[in-house]
């Protein structure tokens, strides 16, 4: 009753001025970008190639965090076809729980052959960056499967803008709990001094020297694990089918005696789980945490989902990728300040909305997820 | 007891009152057809009885024992499967993953292998293809995956609903077939169908349905006989 029947289709569709004026506004600003790029390199000739592999190396260490994070969307999304638009919140959930985790270890004293008077987290530093992911993934699980439980479950079968409302009102509350109990100042991410924030290995590129941070090699290595990993889930588990059957159809995928709504709580502790590791990671690289820092990063991740194809998780940790390298290097190639590296993410979003709504790896959207 | 009994079952779409009070009974080893139009009602029926709908008057006993309290999910574990209107196969995931989600309610691996051979057996097609995405497949196919991944399920009664909606006549009689051999393996069958002819050629009962409601019962026999059914539903005039 329910199966979406093959509508039947015009084979030819004309060319519509919207979509005459979308090729000329492509042509123009892919022209642009091309001269741009000319000018930069071969002209102007401002940043040697130093430069250029710290702004690589940058991107690829952010374009990880957003990937895990926007793999978090496209797993909701893929199942309840909604925006789970608290994400951001649940990465902050994540990060703070790795900064109480540091500070607790910190306040732990220890000692070492090399320095008797120090604590747990300097002279344990792998065992605390360990348990720091495990709690600040563990805390986000738990938000992620209680947000789906108190805000999105009871909404099951409300029109699809609902849950989306929902989804902010979560976002606000949690944003505002935050800031209700750990204040709202921001703090410093206290990492182990062995993994202490822009030390690490010096290559030296072309005249100049650039600094491969531990804290960055880290948060790069550890998201391609959590990737890898979590694309074993979904191939070949049986959870991760079932998921997968679930996304597809749920009447069908009860009747294989799937627990529907079992699969969706756990989507939303994996998705959260991976937010939390997002999160941690953030702390540890880039040092800052406070009540609203899940919110740039989510609404960047979302970006990258919906650029990779919202739904498609190979999409998701591609366009997390490719969003962080085009916002730390793009400034640079369009000339532009770089505190607009914000404007060129979200003026992405703009034009893939515009341009291929579907992202660059999604299928073109079926009657019933519309 | 009959294995399945449903009695006086009203279900509604909102406000849409689709059954109207339905009451039939499938015994332990019997193929049963429920024949109708469109809109008649069929398919509520089976939804009704899988769970997926609940109806709001009525009770679906299988075995004993109500399912008024039971979510699809444990439906299935009690031993019903179905085979959706449409096929409803996972068209992005692999013919065996496919086979594998159907038997997700059985905890014994043991029996797996040997529930593959024997649906391989029943649908050499799909041993061909089962490394190919199910989206790929013709009707025909994902009809024969839709059935053996209920198979895999090692149903005690296998709901069909409209097995051969959408198939070439020479498909239809081979799945027809293959249902009878399901059958005369021990599965009880209770077989919704717009092909009339077809399902009552190989069921020992039917039910005739009309607007929600049950207008006829018999032996298949006695409905091919039927005057009204030659008329409505066999297209004999």
């Amino acid at each position: 009753m329910e199966t979406a029947k093959p509508r039947t289709t015009a084979l030819k569709v004309p060319l519509s001025t919207y979509r005459i004026v979308q090729i000329i506004l492509a042509v123009i600003f892919a022209g642009y970008l091309i001269w741009r790029i000319y000018q930069v390199f071969f002209v102007e000739a401002v940043y040697g190639p130093d430069t250029w592999m710290r702004f690589t190396i940058a991107g690829l260490i952010l374009g990880g965090v957003y990937s895990l994070i926007a793999i978090g969307y496209t797993l909701v999304y893929g199942i309840l076809f909604m925006i789970n638009f608290a994400h951001g919140e649940v990465m902050m959930i994540g990060a703070f729980g790795g900064y109480f985790t540091f500070e607790a270890l910190r306040a732990i004293p220890a000692s070492t052959a090399t320095n008797p008077d120090t604590n747990f987290l300097n002279a344990h530093p792998t065992i605390s960056v360990i348990l720091a992911f495990l709690i600040g993934m563990s805390l986000s699980s738990t938000s992620g499967f209680f947000l789906e439980k108190i805000a999105y479950r009871p909404l099951r079968g409300a029109p699809r803008l609902v849950p989306l409302i929902s989804a902010i009102g979560a976002s606000i509350f949690l944003q505002n709990a935050a800031q209700l109990l750990f204040g709202a100042q921001r703090r410093d991410y206290a990492n182990p001094d062995a993994l202490a924030r822009g030390i690490g290995f010096e290559i030296p590129v072309g005249e100049g020297i650039v600094v491969l941070t531990y804290t960055g090699v880290l948060t790069f290595v550890l998201s391609i694990v959590i990737m890898i990993v979590l694309y074993f889930l979904v191939q070949r588990t049986r959870l991760g089918r079932s998921m997968r059957a679930v996304a597809e159809n749920k009447p069908v995928a009860a009747l294989m005696g799937i627990d529907v709504d079992q699969v969706i709580s756990r989507t939303f502790i994996i998705s959260g789980a991976l937010a939390g590791a997002g999160g941690v990671m953030w702390g540890i690289h880039l040092g800052l945490v406070f009540f609203f820092v899940g919110f740039i990063p989510g609404i960047k991740a979302f970006t990258a989902a919906v650029l990779g194809g919202i739904g498609n998780i190979p999409g998701a940790m591609l366009g997390g990728m490719f969003l962080g390298i085009v916002e730390s290097i793009g400034p640079a190639i369009l000339g532009l300040n770089f505190q607009l590296k914000d404007v060129i993410a979200f003026a992405i979003l703009v034009l893939v909305l515009i341009f291929r709504p579907t992202g660059i790896m999604g299928e073109v959207l079926t009657e019933e997820k519309i | 007891m009959a294995f399945l009994e449903v009695h006086d079952v009203h279900t509604y779409y909102g406000n849409i009152h689709a059954l109207k009070g339905i009451s039939l009974t499938v015994e332990r080893g019997e193929i049963v057809t429920l024949i109708g139009g469109n809109g008649a009602g069929k398919t509520t029926t089976l939804r009704t009885i899988c769970g997926l709908l609940k109806p709001r008057r009525g009770k679906v006993i299988l075995d004993g024992e109500d399912l008024a309290d039971f979510k699809t999910h444990q439906i299935v574990y009690k031993g019903v499967a179905m085979v959706p209107e449409g096929r409803g196969v996972f068209a992005r995931l692999t013919v065996e993953e496919n086979l594998d989600l159907g038997a997700y309610s059985r905890n014994d691996r043991a029996t797996y292998a040997s529930d593959l051979e024997r649906v391989f057996g029943l649908f050499p097609r799909l041993k061909e293809r089962r490394k190919q995405v199910a989206g790929t497949l013709s009707g025909g196919e994902q009809q024969m995956l839709a059935i053996g991944r209920a198979l895999m399920a090692h149903p005690r009664i296998l709901l069909l609903d409209e097995p051969s909606m959408g198939l070439a006549p020479i498909l239809v009689e081979g799945i027809f077939d293959t249902i009878k051999d399901i059958n005369r393996e021990g599965t009880t069958i209770l077989l919704v169908e717009q092909n009339a002819l077809m399902a009552l050629s190989i069921a020992s009962r039917g039910y005739v349905l009309q607007t929600g409601q049950i207008v006829l019962q018999d032996s298949a026999e006695n409905l091919q006989a039927n005057e009204m059914v030659q008329k409505a539903y066999l297209g004999i005039e």
